[in-house]
């Protein structure tokens, strides 16, 4: 490592390995989900992100005098789902507390949680790496809570609350269920922190994403990530003083976040400096992270049981009911069906960036060969998709219709030109495949006698290229099957035309 | 016997934003008073007692994840002191953003 050149500046860029030849970095991360339930965590107004402001509030959700929270039961359900994909235990008791604090984006002026006994505790999440080794992340707790409303600051040069003038309130996301996420201190990753750090919430948000009870959106805040940072000297157990850096709104800036706030921690320590307790806001633009509010302490919350919400006992029938529905997890199903499929690292990648896996997967669960399931949704399906300007999963066909459309190609009903018609059809809302198939008559001219009339008037019509068949040239049976396949608009086998042909004029 | 004020009271009411006229100051600072003692008595209960924060044997009381109708916008902000383009309106927030 090279000499402190400038003492006083604690922005100096030590790298990860710089850093962790002197210290060794412990992590936490704290990651908060909002749920895609139909409603709101305490009330039955819409959790719906984009609406009009303040259209999905009620007396609940805007904290008026008298009313009562009445708890989600699907937003249970779906916590204890996390938690057991979690490898958590599930806790035979919890309940609710209010966190007090005065902020208008908490119209009650504090914010059901949970807070001794959330509903789910010590698990872990085995994280694959880049290299392919797996990391285990142990996680401390999953609670419940509710999020906040969205404030407006007006009057500011950057639309921030320094300088503001006054600001304005949307209460649409107050209430919306929140599930957060709590890792225990993750240690001995060193240069490697930042990088478990962004596999940590990769895999997170692919495990949500599979277990289908978030839409995982961090651009959109359904996903959000805080990342707590200290360092100890090398050789020591005793942990230093953290930094808490919010908004952090992608993946990447994840294993930006880390390693700015290591270097950063490092150039203050190595300089004499000490830490500060504190939030800091990151920077999306330059990497770089700026000192928000001093950490307010637990005792500043004054939290208490929430006497309006029962306590909930989930009983083991339920839970092992829901645990027997858990999906397979995202990475090992695509190592599966990647094996089994046959298929290579980068036409993997490529279904997965589509967004095509599941419906690969489903298509070939209805029926369909994996090779025919996969050419439909990356080349023509994705055509389609792209031309509409929607994503894949968002084309208007199921994964079922397109496996009848193989299987229809496959018992040869239909040629791969008639089948992409049918396609257009299903897409166009005509129904059924087999409806597409009736509806605009597209089955293939399968009627031999039919087919042999149809050869028999094409040589007549060209009495000069069938001679030149018979006299054994038969590279010229291309244009009677053109005109046949012209004579049956394009419904009958080519293939089968042309064996005709031949038969015909022997 | 605690000692709310009408000074108290006026406080607390402004905190509130309610209107409360000269004699109601009156009214409630003795009224409140009389809470204020009532709620005090929690004080002499020995330490040994274990809290409690539910006195209905009830668990699991869930509701169904299903729609139920909103407040008319104009309704949910008739009673703000102030509204701006369909928000609520508040004075500037001193402090930091949590």
């Amino acid at each position: 490592m090279t000499a402190v050149t400038n003492p006083g500046v604690e922005s100096a860029p030590y790298t990860v390995e710089e850093v962790c030849e002197h210290f060794d970095p412990v992590l936490g991360l704290e990651v908060h989900v909002e749920l895609n339930t139909a409603t709101k965590m305490f009330c039955g107004c819409a959790n719906r992100f984009g609406a009009e402001p303040n259209t999905n509030v009620c007396p609940v959700c805007l904290g008026l005098p008298g009313s009562l929270p009445r708890l989600n039961g699907t937003a249970v359900e779906s916590a204890i789902k996390i938690g057991l994909a979690l490898n958590c235990h599930v806790r035979e008791r919890s309940g609710f507390a209010r966190k007090n604090y005065f902020y208008p984006d908490m119209p009650k002026n504090f914010q059901i949680s949970q807070y001794e006994d959330p509903i789910v505790f010590d698990g872990y999440l085995d994280v694959p790496l880049d290299d392919g080794s797996t990391w285990r992340v142990e996680i401390e707790r999953a609670h419940m809570e509710e999020d906040t409303g969205k404030s407006l600051h007006i009057g500011g040069a950057t639309g921030r609350i320094h300088g503001a003038d006054h600001s304005l309130l949307d209460y649409n996301r107050s209430g919306v269920p929140l599930i957060e996420i709590v890792t225990k201190p993750i240690l001995g990753a060193g240069v490697r922190a930042p990088e478990v750090a962004r596999a940590y919430v990769t895999a997170l948000r692919d495990v949500l994403r599979g277990l289908g009870v978030s839409d995982v959106r961090m651009d959109q805040g359904s996903m959000r990530c805080d990342a707590n940072v200290s360092l100890m000297p090398k050789g020591s157990s005793t942990f230093g003083t953290r930094t808490e850096t919010k908004n952090v709104n992608s993946l990447r800036s994840v294993e930006r976040a880390v390693r700015y706030e290591m270097g950063r921690h490092a150039g203050v320590l190595l300089s004499g400096g000490s830490i500060r307790q504190e939030t800091r806001h990151f920077d999306e633009q330059s990497g770089t992270t700026s000192p928000g509010r001093p950490k307010e302490t637990f005792a500043d919350y004054r939290f208490f049981p929430e006497p309006d919400l029962p306590p909930l006992e989930p009983s083991r029938d339920w839970v092992e009911t829901l645990r027997a529905g858990l999906p397979e997890r995202p990475w090992e199903r695509r190592a599966r069906i990647q094996t089994e499929w046959g298929l290579s690292d980068e036409e993997l990648r490529d279904l997965v960036n589509a967004d095509a896996l599941d419906l690969v997967a489903d298509t070939v669960d209805a029926g369909a060969p994996p090779e025919a399931a996969r050419s439909w949704w990356v080349s023509y399906l994705a055509q389609q998709a792209n031309t509409a300007g929607v994503t894949l999963p968002e084309l208007a066909i199921t994964p079922a219709q397109v496996a009848r459309v193989v299987a229809l190609v496959a018992e040869g009903t239909l040629t791969n030109k008639l089948a992409r018609q049918v396609v257009d059809g299903v897409l166009a809302g005509e129904g059924e495949p087999d409806d597409v198939v009736a509806g605009r008559g597209l089955a293939v001219v399968s009627d031999e006698s039919a087919l042999t009339t149809a050869v028999d008037e094409a040589l007549a019509a060209q009495p000069d290229i069938a001679e030149k068949i018979r006299a054994g040239k038969t590279k010229a049976a291309g244009a009677i099957v053109g005109a046949v396949m012209k004579a049956t608009r394009g419904q009958a086998d080519a293939a089968r035309v042309q064996e005709l042909v031949l038969e015909r004029c022997r | 016997m605690s000692d709310i004020t009408r000074d108290d009271v006026a406080h607390l009411a402004r905190l509130a934003r309610l209107a409360v006229s000269d004699a109601e100051l009156d009214l409630f600072s003795g009224q409140i008073d009389a809470i204020v003692d009532t709620v005090s008595k929690v004080g002499e209960i020995p330490d040994d007692v274990p809290p409690t924060a539910q006195v209905v044997p009830q668990t699991n009381v869930l509701r169904p994840d299903e729609t139920e109708p909103s407040l008319p916008r104009d309704v949910a902000l008739a009673g703000a002191p102030a509204a701006e383009e369909g928000r609520f309106r508040v004075p500037r927030i001193l402090g930091e953003e949590l």
